[in-house]
């Protein structure tokens, strides 16, 4: 372990990355993503990695070079953000398909338009159908957790999918916070070698990736994914087990904060947890029986064990940085459908907050709080906006 | 009817055994079949490079007919012959 230091959520992934030294990185830089593979192309330069380095010419570009180098055998990683992601949308659906186990930052980014740079998570939600896993960081330690964690259960060959290690933009990406890596023996270990499946390159065991299917197979190899990503939620779990013990740090799929005997919950992802804690602290010390749960792994969405934090309670607000407008918001429709069985389920309201970077004041969360114990608030709410 | 279920087929639908287009008949597509005239032939062999599926046959260096089997009747041979020696005639229709 090594001291603790000040770093932002960029450099934490470019530092993972340089420890796990992946055969190939192939990447466009956008913002805000850009300081990842900034410095990671430094590291290549100055022969601190034995990496392979692809500038591509764009997204689609870099992530369809990074099939081609994960169907040759290859260990792989790239980033994006926002817009970048939304021009990889058909790769990302062929790489989960094809079953590359490539690992992709995202520095979570609102969607153009209006164009904007700042934090939301609509880029990632518009992978959420793709076959990808999606792992989301509360701040700078858990980008850097999340990331070597991603690696060990994207190659896991149970799992065998690509996995987005999401960030929040700016808030993570760009602010200074203190992290402790682990040693890079540490990291090796626990990564493993990469073992690769019937890689082109091997030529004595000529293969062809991604041909076409037609009715009679499409139905069959996309129920491959669904498969994986039900045996992932295991490895996901044995990952984070194995991972506490080389770092002390204990992560769960889905994360209960005082919520045992809480009547009220709250449900976010990303940094406005550690904001959602804050306040369920404030909360309590006035005696109020409030609790909250961080998602961490949102793909493939880990129903049994939100179902079981949100069991008896009497009401539950769902916290979206993004919105599906006409409906609810992606997080809220995944609370629901785990709840769907409960007997007696809570109350559970949909709040839309924070698009396109607006800040998440504290007090706004308080009375998000209030709302719900007073049994008030329509099922979706727009917080704070101007109407 | 395929009837292999999901567990069983190989990971994202590779295709893990060599030279398995032979068992796709391609010439279950064909609306048009070229035929070729022989008197106008010179055996340049064009045909057999520029067909798509390999269903020109040669044999001792000589052009000597299709293999409608996975001819799929694109034109590309008849519209590359430089003497014009190969028509695209309508399936079905003598
Ligand atoms: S291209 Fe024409 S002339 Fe040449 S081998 Fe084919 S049919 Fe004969
Ligand atoms: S029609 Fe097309 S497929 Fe058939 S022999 Fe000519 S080039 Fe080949």
């Amino acid at each position: 372990m090594s001291e603790p230091m000040a770093i932002n959520g960029d450099m934490a992934i470019a530092m993972a990355w340089k420890q796990i030294d992946p055969d190939v990185v192939a990447a466009y830089p956008i913002t805000p993503q850009t300081i990842i593979v900034e410095a990671f192309s430094d590291f290549v330069a100055n022969g601190e990695v034995n990496t392979e380095y692809v500038c591509a010419e764009s997204e689609h570009s870099a992530l369809t070079i990074c099939v081609g180098a994960s169907a040759a055998g290859a260990r792989v990683a790239t980033a994006t953000a926002s817009a970048g992601l939304a021009f990889m949308w058909e790769m990302l659906y062929v790489t989960a398909s094809m079953r590359m186990p490539i690992i992709m930052a995202v520095a979570n980014r609102t969607l153009s338009g209006p164009i904007n740079i700042h934090c939301d998570h609509s880029d990632a939600m518009g992978g959420r159908d793709s076959g990808w896993l999606q792992l989301f960081g509360e701040n700078v330690q858990e980008a850097y957790d999340n990331t070597i964690m991603a690696f060990r259960i994207a190659e896991d060959m149970r799992v065998r999918l690509p996995i987005m290690t999401c960030l929040d933009g700016f808030i993570i990406t760009h602010a200074l916070e203190r992290l402790e890596m682990l040693d890079d023996k540490t990291v090796k270990d626990f990564v493993g070698p990469f073992r690769p499946v019937r890689p082109l390159l091997d030529v004595k065991q000529p293969t062809t990736y991604g041909p076409l299917a037609m009715p009679d197979y499409y139905y069959e190899l996309k129920y491959q994914v669904q498969a994986s990503m039900d045996a992932a939620l295991d490895v996901a779990k044995k990952t984070m087990d194995d991972f506490a013990k080389v770092s002390g740090r204990k992560y769960h799929l889905a994360e209960g904060y005082r919520t045992e005997d809480a009547d009220y919950v709250m449900v976010a992802m990303g940094s406005t947890a550690g904001t959602m804690r804050y306040v369920v602290d404030q909360l309590r010390a006035q005696g109020k029986k409030v609790g909250a749960v961080k998602v961490r792994l949102f793909r493939p969405f880990p129903a049994a064990d939100v179902a079981k934090l949100l069991e008896g309670k009497k009401a539950v607000a769902v916290m979206d940085r993004a919105m599906s407008p006409g409906t609810g918001s992606p997080l809220y429709m995944d609370v629901l459908q785990s709840i769907s069985r409960m007997k007696d389920p809570p109350r559970v309201s949909n709040y839309v907050y924070g698009l396109g970077g607006r800040d998440l004041i504290p007090g706004q969360l308080t009375e998000v709080f209030q709302e719900i114990m007073a049994n008030k608030g329509d099922r979706i709410n727009f917080m704070g906006v101007r109407k | 009817m395929a009837n292999e279920g999901s567990s069983s087929l190989p990971a994202g639908g590779m295709i893990i055994e060599a030279g398995s287009s032979k068992k796709y008949k391609t010439g279950e597509w064909r609306a048009q079949r070229p035929e070729v005239d022989k008197a106008k032939c010179t055996d340049c062999l064009t045909c057999w490079i520029y067909c798509p599926d390999n269903s020109v046959m040669v044999k001792d260096e000589k052009m000597v007919g299709f293999k409608y089997s996975h001819c799929k009747g694109c034109g590309i041979c008849a519209n590359q012959c430089p003497v014009k020696a190969i028509t695209m005639k309508e399936e079905g229709v003598e």
